[in-house]
């Protein structure tokens, strides 16, 4: 029914222009066909004068009202450092631009209501002026050399690429329909080899985990920069083009399956400082969510964000990450709480190709569970508390012989007692309750007693060590169960002095 | 000079006495094609027709393509209005929930695509050269008809068949192709990436390479036609503008549409063989596909190639249409005549030169980009010439502001507007920030869009009683152009803003981002005026089809009091164009107001006492 009422009165109007139109025909015959188009052409004549005075209040006002929201102006400055050259060179343009604008639209119009049609008048004959034309030859092409000059100034500065020695973080962005994956290289500063061949349900980028440098990669769900420092972030896609666009930043770039693409960029403000910067801005103090009047003013709700801007299917609109700019300590207290996702996800699975080996990342972390242990219970008064379990020393079944990656842990107790010169240990050995009690007692004297010859033969002095076999009398858990075993067969060593 | 005096001279006596004879009435074969309806009017070989073809189907695709237009602009201007009431016409793509329909955002990007597609290509490439070159380019060069006819209706007919296809494309149950106008593979390739790279995009890619064959016919008969069929005395220094920019434009296509065609076919080899030309190392929901070493951006090279000569394919018909519309009823010479010219013929050779200045972000080398910014930026030069040209020949002029003049007007306005932002997109860093935003919306609507439709209707209004005998409505007219006027900037001056404020085109709604949701009180402006305009346009083409029947009737065969050959013809001319000797030609086309004269035709001999022979 409402269809039918628009399209109704759709129509009615199409039939009342159409009479209007008919009508001015016929009347124009009536008055006589000259003297009417000369007063229309006059009347014309002025309302392309007042048009032309309308247009440029409209674009001049209208810019006027929304410079906060434009770039180079308000709030919305650059937040990187190539992002303020941009803008200082959008600024130029809109100079130089702006006065052409202006003069052209002016005399165009001016022009038009000037020469109106006169009676009795024939216009001028010029068709040419050498002279005019060269002027107006050589003045926009003095004025496209300088912005030419000034732009591939500011756009080889921003698309060089980074120097081995410059000081950067590089990390890496790549678009699948329709979200953006991101990984961080670690703590060793390279991200990892990647094959699209190798990409799963629990390997979204392909990562190649026989590339050690893919295992302390970490895969954030947002962007977290320090400001003020050199950014690489190499981009790519898993199946069609996006684009990696930071819109704060002045930052766009393609992301193309197989190629990689690279865009480099130093923040210079961070998220928290921006939201000040917006702060005030009347634009800024309404509330963010538009239904809830209580909720926080836009400004403090704003976030930096990432998107694509390259059309990649009916997601496209809707590939939006937080971009979290601060400063270097937060930036590296976020970096401490980032695990790898190969440690958290992939480490001794089926996909793991180190599938029960030990990697540096273990003996590094092992090495730090230690210390942590050591430093936990070394000021306790009672020796009794001092106990460390030494968990990753093990022996083959049933025999003291020491497996191969138990030299580990031991070289790190070699290294605290080279560190503290004047403790002493005792070294323990301990079995869970299967089989004799005799023959566990003898084991784990002899497990001990293997401990301890290792660290001597490592250059610890034998008389700050002493071995004693515990046998099953000393379980720290049930006996009942095989977890409650696997603990209680266990090594530990004592500080008896520190 | 206060008199205006006027050449007395009396064209068909003129024509029968010092015209050329060609024989050609004496042969006889020409009417051959013209002995019944269907010869006639549907598979004419008359350029006249066929020109009147390509118009009218130029506009219907206007209409579908306009209206395609307000139907996204609806979803941006009101993204949470219920769109139930558009079930009836969309059917499926209007998802339904609790009775409130929303826009299926896969259609919204095929509406996008399409409407891209259709406004490029069927309107303003077929719609707008096919028109006017068919009809003036015989006529202004005093020549019977195109080099080959039949050439020529197989143009038409294989873009009437580009088009079938095309429409047909809208219907299909994955809907039409969606991966945007410029088909960027992989999504373009893959049907796996989006619901209209299905069936959708290989009837796009089918119907888009009978365009190519389409424009092709044309472009050679076009090309071949200027070059061999000028009647006596028409140099090429004498041609008016309109056929210098259609002459050129021809060329352009020629060289640049195969590209286009070879790029296609490449996808084709995609899609269906299992090739690798644009597709490397792809994973597409969880599926690794076996294409290795080909380059996406080996496509966007090959499309740009043509794309952005396209662009010229699209502006130089109506800059050309302007500059004859502007003199005529400003009655002085086009100011600067060669240096006219020769802008159309830089414009044309650095079009070529430019086409990377769309890939500065796309991930090729960067340092490649410096050459695409120098080029693209001295284009600005000879377009700044045109300007200075086209406001100059206003200048002491005698001006009738009728609708025609007044688009004519209107083009040069919205020239400039679009023409300058264009300095700010062609320096690549600024396109860092201002790449794939409103920004660039704003821009190519404004100066390739909006201005080429100004061109057309320029060229219409012109021309209209050359094609159909009568005059269109005036007034209907007047408000066509003040309403396209004022809605045109209406849309897409605040696009601009938003544009420079970051929002990316292309996006369904823009409430997800922060920074991209500010803007809803502009958007449902814009979307306001985008309705009313295309309400305009459709008062239009009824003033246009009212007017084939009842418009008011032409009188003399020179209604506008214009000097270029097409208006020596009869009011209704017949097959032949001229029914005796053709005209011969003895000055250039821009002989207004020269020596008192209000104007002197090119066909009138030049006296002794004239200044300034051209």
């Amino acid at each position: 029914m409402k269809a039918l009422l628009l399209i109704l009165s759709i129509i009615l109007i199409a039939v009342i222009f159409v009479q209007i139109g008919r009508l001015t025909e016929l009347s124009s015959k009536v008055r006589g066909e000259e003297g009417h188009s000369l007063r229309k052409n006059n009347a014309t004549a002025m309302w392309l004068l007042i048009f032309m005075v309308g247009f440029l209040i409209f674009c001049i006002g209208s810019a006027w009202y929304y410079k906060d929201v434009m770039l180079a102006y308000g709030p919305n400055k650059a937040a990187s450092v190539h992002g303020e050259q941009i803008d200082s060179l959008f600024n130029w343009t809109l100079f130089f631009t702006g006065i052409v604008f202006v003069i052209t639209q002016v005399v165009l119009f001016y022009f038009a209501w000037k020469y109106r049609m006169k009676e009795g008048r024939v216009a001028k004959f010029f068709a040419h002026d050498n002279k005019l034309e060269v002027i107006w030859t050589l003045i926009p092409t003095v004025v496209m050399a300088f912005l030419v000059v000034q732009g591939l100034i500011v756009w080889n500065d921003t698309m060089m690429d980074v120097d081995e020695d410059d000081d950067y973080i590089e990390i890496e962005a790549t678009g699948e329909q329709w979200l953006w994956h991101l990984r961080y290289p670690g703590a060793d500063g390279v991200i990892g080899e990647r094959d699209f061949r190798l990409t799963s349900g629990t390997n979204q980028l392909g990562q190649d985990w026989e590339d050690a440098a893919n295992h302390d990669d970490f895969l954030p769900d947002k962007i977290v920069l320090p400001v003020n420092q050199k950014v690489r972030v190499r981009i790519l896609a898993k199946d069609v083009l996006h684009n990696f666009y930071l819109p704060h930043q002045r930052v766009k770039m393609d992301a193309v399956p197989g190629t990689p693409s690279y865009f480099i960029f130093t923040p210079t403000i961070t998220t928290e400082e921006y939201r000040q910067r917006l702060k005030g801005h009347p634009d800024w103090e309404v509330p963010s969510d538009p239904s809830d009047p209580t909720s926080d003013p836009r400004w403090k709700a704003f976030n930096f964000e990432l998107a694509c801007a390259e059309l990649c299917g009916q997601g496209h609109f809707s590939m939006r990450k937080i971009v979290e700019i601060v400063s270097e300590e937060e930036y590296e207290q976020w970096m401490s709480e980032q695990t790898p996702y190969y440690i958290q996800n992939i480490r001794n699975t089926d996909a793991d190709p180190y599938k029960g080996q030990l990697l540096d990342y273990d003996i590094k972390a092992r090495r730090g569970e230690l210390m942590d242990a050591f430093n936990d219970v070394r000021d306790y008064e009672d020796p009794e508390e001092r106990i460390i379990r030494l968990k990753y020393v093990q022996f083959e079944t049933g025999s003291a012989r020491l497996t191969a990656d138990s030299k580990y842990e031991l070289n790190n107790v070699v290294d605290l007692m080279n560190e503290y010169k004047s403790m002493t240990l005792e070294l323990g050995g301990h079995t869970d309750n299967v089989g004799d009690a005799g023959a566990n007692q003898e084991l784990s004297q002899a497990r001990a007693d293997a401990v301890q010859a290792y660290l001597t033969g490592k250059g610890v002095n034998a008389s700050r060590l002493t071995s004693q076999g515990y046998g099953q009398n000393k379980p720290v858990d049930s006996n009942e169960t095989d977890e409650g075993r696997a603990n209680n067969r266990r090594t530990e060593f004592k500080i008896i002095t520190l | 000079m206060s008199e205006v005096l006027v050449k007395n001279y009396d064209t068909e006596k003129l024509i029968k006495e010092s015209g050329y004879d060609d024989h050609f009435h004496e042969h006889h074969h020409g009417d051959k094609y013209q002995s019944n309806f269907i010869m006639t009017y549907i598979f004419s070989m008359d350029h006249k027709i066929i020109a009147r073809q390509f118009l009218i189907t130029g506009m219907i695709w206007a209409l579908i393509g306009a209206a395609m237009s307000i139907i996204f602009r609806l979803q941006l201007g009101f993204p949470d209005s219920n769109m139930a009431w558009l079930k009836p016409l969309l059917g499926k793509w209007i998802n339904m929930d609790n009775g409130v329909g929303t826009l299926d955002p896969n259609f919204y990007y095929a509406l996008v695509t399409m409407h891209g597609t259709i406004i490029v290509f069927m309107v303003l490439t077929a719609g707008l050269s096919g028109t006017f070159s068919n009809l003036l380019i015989p006529l202004q060069l005093g020549a019977r008809d195109m080099a080959s006819p039949f050439m020529n209706m197989l143009s038409y007919w294989f873009f009437f068949l580009s088009s079938v296809i095309m429409f047909y494309s809208l219907f299909i149950a994955t809907g039409p192709f969606s991966g945007g106008w410029t088909g960027y593979p992989p999504l373009s390739a893959l049907p796996q990436a989006s619901d209209g790279s299905g069936a959708g995009a290989t009837l796009w890619i089918v119907s888009l390479v009978f365009f190519v064959v389409s424009v092709l016919l044309g472009g050679v008969n076009y090309i071949t036609t200027v070059l061999n069929l000028r009647t006596k005395g028409m140099s090429l220094w004498r041609m008016p503008l309109t056929i210098w920019a259609f002459f050129i434009t021809a060329i352009i296509g020629l060289l640049s549409f195969p590209v286009l065609a070879s790029a296609f076919f490449l996808l084709t080899f995609d899609r269906s063989l299992g090739t690798s030309f644009f597709l490397n190392e792809i994973v597409i929901k969880g599926q690794i596909l076996d294409y290795a070493g080909g380059s996406p951006i080996l496509f966007q090279h090959l499309f740009w190639f043509l794309g952005h000569p396209e662009v010229y394919i699209i502006i130089l018909p109506a800059m050309g249409l302007t500059s004859e519309v502007l003199s005529v009823h400003a009655r002085k010479p086009i100011f600067g005549y060669r240096a006219m010219v020769i802008s159309i013929l830089a414009i044309a050779f650095l079009s070529f030169i430019v086409w990377a200045h769309h890939m500065f972000m796309a991930g090729v080398n960067p340092f490649i980009s410096n050459i695409f910014v120098i080029f693209t930026l001295i284009i600005a030069v000879p377009s700044a010439v045109k300007v200075f040209n086209w406001i100059t020949t206003l200048y002491g002029g005698n001006i009738r502001l009728n609708t025609p003049m007044l688009f004519a007007i209107g083009f040069v306005s919205l020239f400039i507007s679009g023409g300058l932002t264009g300095i700010f997109l062609g320096n690549s860093a600024i396109d860092i920030q201002l790449h794939d935003t409103y920004f660039v919306i704003a821009h190519f609507h404004i100066v390739m869009g909006v201005a080429a439709f100004f061109g057309m209707f320029a060229g219409i209004y012109h021309w209209y009683p050359k094609m159909f005998g009568r005059f269109m409505n005036e007034t209907l007219g007047k408000i066509h152009f003040w309403g396209t006027m004022i809605g045109a900037y209406a849309i897409f001056w605040p696009m601009h803003y938003t544009g420079l404020a970051g929002v990316p085109r292309r996006y369904y709604k823009f409430d997800i981002f922060d920074a991209f949701g500010q803007f809803t009180e502009l958007n449902m402006f814009i979307t306001v005026s985008a309705a009313i305009v295309f309400g305009l346009q459709v008062l239009f083409v009824i003033n246009f089809f009212r007017s084939i029947w009842f418009g008011r009737k032409v009188k003399s065969i020179n209604p506008w009091g214009a000097n270029t050959l097409e208006w020596t013809t009869p009011i209704h001319a017949g097959h032949g164009n001229w029914p005796g000797n053709l005209p011969t030609v003895h000055r250039w086309a821009y002989d207004y107001g020269k020596d008192g004269y209000e104007f002197i035709p090119q066909h009138v001999p030049v006296s002794e006492d004239e200044s300034e022979v051209h």
